[in-house]
């Protein structure tokens, strides 16, 4: 019934598409369908989704950032410069003069070590990218401190790699607030949480004018901010869960930018005449997650055989062309150190070869949870074919995601076909949680997805975790190369592909471009005319 | 009249005012019972399944102590009886606890969600009785012949059609194609500001403030999906009718009706409708509390931010509050449309009288 109101519903697109009239946004305003449905909090010391955290962007600057143009270069946003001590403790930024917030008020030394103080005390999802600096809510304000009006000093635990810090400031987590607004909206020592999870107080590109949950947020344009004034006066992001609709949306041109297409729906607007499409790499990683705990997979040439056995091309092309590409590496192309080395391909033999040396020459029965969503579920039957061929049976189970993830979070999975998104623009962030384990046991205080799959990894955590101590950045993008390529030998992560994402756009739309991660999906270029 | 007559009228009337006072007060009894248990049973459900409410605040990276935290400050760190004991007394002073995903007071997002839900489900269900009504006597008056095929037809197409299809259909072509309607969504982006909303119903509001294009931009938005959920509703109640009168129409009041030599329409829409009235009423007010719940498909298709999105997201998320919150709200509407049908059918019944 579904595949037949499907193909209807395809033919009628077709039919009546031909030919329609078309609606106008209002010629200053972008108007965006997406779903943000994700939004948990619009207070960056707290948002750690992608449509929160890409609404912190566009409202909230940092002391650095990341020029997209420039291969995701450092960039001073308001520091005019910085300076490293030379054992690299010590970091001390020298802010642009004049800055002012929305509300008027001069952004000053001050709120930059009110903003660090707030997110590290407040210590919300994404308050370890700071913290992971020796801040507490003890010392965080011995260790950052304004010296004067225009100048901040932050002193680190040890000598990381200043690319390390760096990178970590680019984060939503590290966006400066307006201390005299938040503080006037404190409750309960709260640090104005309450409020800020539904307005802003920032300097950025837009100002947070109506936010209404699960319905559409609207933003409008800072005139003077200090790159200059956006290109648009106001942003209205509209939430539209069904990518049909959203298509019909843009068509209709009631919408300038669809965010949400799915495959069949880019394929079929990618030629219109009135339509554009822009595409970005994404830092999301899509694997599989083999459970060492499981006997099967306590065999590494069990694990190398998996990853003979995934059809990656015939995925691509059939399941997730567009939105995913290949990739075999645990760091996402655009991070520093990433590499594109495609060391397996869909091999059969080689990987019946593999079982038999193992003792499997019949293969096994196995099990992989697969939460019920599209293009997971289609990926999971694709490999449940393939591992077909080399005698393994692999039964799905299917699950809602938080279901899956709980599952796995207690480390009760054989396989998880999952994804996994960098928090923040800094290699570690996936090396971290790819190729360090601590203590694989069940007290374990960080349970990395290595931990999860009951990787016991020594050897490589001490790799890794030298690796953020390493000041010289050239050297550093090395080890993370030897790194993933020996991951890529012994892991039990099989790992598939790198997310793209892709908006659809109207002609007449200019200066949309889709950053690595949701701290850099800019609005104020966008242009229409 | 003489005194003895006074005294036996009033004497009924006092035993009609206690006739209703004991009806209320079962009535009052049985709902607090019912929510009572609707409570529980919500409650139990929402901590038995196998999912971690913990995540749907922190998200799948946090640290372990971010996520302690987080676990206390929900209570889930407290045995199950308190927890149970706790949230029943918050329910009583009116507090349904705050949503982990909109980060807003469970009754805030209620009272935001809610109106679009009603206005959808109002005008739904006038469509389905207005049409409904009349196309099933019509049916059963002419049983067998083309009236009634059509409101088979109809009853058919309503229910069977997948809602989805018909929702995206409908779009494509009166928005899309033709430009009859307004897209999905509530209110044209241009007339987003011009409404303070007062009641939540954006029609309402818009009329009470003046704003007659934004009015008429709204109703725009809210003809589509709600002639979609109409049609539904048409069928069930078209359906019903029919079979109500079909019954009525072979009781003897009506042979002596006609045998009277009253005209036929007299007969069916006076006498016998009214009669069938009183399991319709039932009916609609079944249907309409069933499209109170909020339908997940049709907000979804139209970007409609009602209840029914408000809670599946929410169950989706495993954000507990909103989805006790939202099914404590359903299940009072379910509960209080029964009532009010229970009373009006009381009303419209002559037995009762």
């Amino acid at each position: 019934m579904r595949q037949f109101a499907k193909m209807l519903t395809v033919s009628a697109f077709a039919a009546l598409m031909a030919s329609s009239v078309v609606a106008q946004t209002p010629k200053d305003t972008v108007v965006m369908a997406k779903q943000i449905d994700d939004i948990i909090s619009l207070d960056p010391a707290e948002a750690f989704e992608f449509s929160g955290v890409e609404v912190g962007a566009n409202v909230y600057d940092k002391l650095i950032g990341v020029d997209l143009a420039k291969g995701n270069a450092l960039v001073g946003e308001l520091a005019a410069s910085w300076t490293v001590s030379p054992d690299n403790l010590t970091y001390t930024f020298k802010l642009r003069p004049n800055l002012k917030f929305h509300s008027g008020n001069a952004l000053t030394a001050a709120d930059v070590v009110y903003s660090f103080q707030r997110a590290v005390t407040l210590n919300k999802s994404p308050g370890f990218i700071l913290a992971q600096f020796g801040f507490t809510k003890e010392n965080v304000l011995e260790k950052v401190k304004a010296t004067d009006d225009g100048t901040v000093v932050i002193t680190v635990s040890k000598p990381f790699a200043p690319t390390f810090f760096l990178n970590c400031l680019t984060s939503g987590v590290a966006s400066i607030v307006d201390s005299k607004l938040v503080k006037a909206n404190e409750k309960d020592g709260d640090f104005g949480n309450a409020w800020l999870k539904l307005n802003s107080a920032g300097s950025g590109a837009y100002k947070v004018r109506a936010y209404r949950p699960n319905e559409q947020y609207a933003l409008e344009a800072n005139e003077s901010w200090y790159k200059g004034a956006p290109k648009n006066k106001r942003v209205i992001v509209r939430h539209v869960a069904e990518p049909a609709s959203q298509r019909l949306l843009l068509e209709k041109g009631d919408v300038d930018i669809a965010r949400n297409l799915s495959k069949d729906q880019l394929a079929a607007v990618k030629d219109k005449a009135d339509i554009q499409i822009v595409q970005g790499d994404k830092g999301y990683i899509l694997y599989l997650g083999l459970n060492t705990k499981n006997p099967h997979f306590a065999k590494p040439e069990v694990r190398e055989a998996m990853k003979w056995l995934v059809d990656y091309t015939a995925i691509e092309r059939n399941i997730v062309e567009g939105t995913y590409k290949h990739h075999e590496s645990f760091l996402p192309k655009g991070f520093l150190g990433a590499i594109d080395d495609k060391p397996y391909k869909f091999d059969p033999a080689k990987a019946k070869e593999l079982l038999t040396k193992a003792g499997y020459p019949n293969g096994f029965t196995v099990t992989m949870d697969v939460r019920s969503v599209n293009p997971i579920t289609d990926i999971a039957q694709a490999i449940q074919s393939s591992w077909a061929q080399a005698g393994i049976k692999l039964e799905l189970i299917p699950g809602d995601g938080k279901q899956t993830l709980t599952k796995y979070r207690a480390r009760t999975h054989d396989i998880y076909i999952g994804q996994w998104g960098p928090d923040y623009l800094d290699p570690h962030t996936n090396a971290e949680t790819f190729a360090i384990n601590e203590n694989n046991g069940e007290d374990a205080k960080s349970k990395t997805l290595a931990w999860r799959n009951a990787w016991d990894i020594p050897d490589m955590t001490k790799v890794t975790q030298a690796a953020v101590l390493e000041s010289d950045a050239a050297k550093r993008a090395a080890t993370y190369g030897t790194l993933q390529r020996e991951h890529q030998k012994v892991s039990p992560f099989v790992i598939m592909f790198q997310q793209v994402e892709v908006s659809a756009l109207r002609k007449g739309v200019s200066g949309w471009a889709i950053g690595p991660s949701s701290d850099t999906n800019f609005y104020a270029p966008i242009a229409k005319n | 009249m003489t005194v003895a007559e006074t005294s036996r009228r009033s004497g009924a009337f006092r035993d009609r005012a206690s006739r209703w006072g004991g009806l209320i007060g079962r009535e009052l009894s049985t709902v607090a019972i019912t929510m009572f248990g609707l409570l529980l049973i919500t409650f139990l459900i929402a901590r038995v399944v196998p999912i971690d409410p913990v995540l749907a605040v922190v998200g799948d990276n946090a640290r372990p102590d971010v996520y302690d935290a987080a676990r206390a400050e929900l209570g889930l760190d407290k045995p199950l009886w308190q927890q149970f004991a706790i949230y029943v007394g918050k329910v009583f002073t009116g507090d349904l606890g705050t949503s982990v995903l909109t980060a807003q007071k469970v009754t805030d997002d209620i009272k935001r969600v809610f109106p679009a839900t009603l206005e959808l489900a109002t005008l739904g269900t006038l469509i389905g009785v207005v049409l409904g009504v009349p196309l099933g006597v019509l049916a059963a008056v002419y049983q067998g012949r083309w009236p009634d095929q059509l409101a088979r037809i109809l009853g058919l197409f309503g229910y069977s059609i997948p809602v989805f299809w018909l929702g995206l259909m409908g779009l494509l072509l009166f928005y899309a194609k033709l430009g009859w309607v307004g897209g999905p969504g509530r209110i044209g982006v241009a007339w987003q500001d011009f409404v303070t909303p007062v009641t939540g119903v954006i029609l309402l509001d818009a009329a009470m403030q003046g704003e007659w294009d934004a009015f008429w931009d709204a109703f725009s938005h809210l003809v589509l999906p709600s002639a979609v959920l109409g049609l539904f509703s048409l069928a069930y109640i078209s359906r019903m009718a029919r079979s109500f009168m079909i019954a009525e129409l072979q009781q003897q009041y009506v042979i002596a009706a006609r045998v009277k030599g009253m005209s036929e329409f007299r007969v069916i829409w006076r006498h016998a409708l009214r009669n069938a009235l009183v399991p319709l009423i039932t009916v609609v007010a079944l249907s309409y509390a069933q499209l109170l719940e909020g339908s997940v498909l049709t907000e979804t298709i139209f970007a409609w931010p009602g209840l029914g999105r408000y809670i599946t997201n929410s169950l989706l998320n495993a954000d507990m509050n909103a989805v006790l919150g939202g099914t404590l709200v359903v299940g009072a509407v379910f509960i209080g449309v029964n009532l009010f049908s229970d009373i009006l059918g009381r009303l419209v019944d002559p037995r009762t009288r």
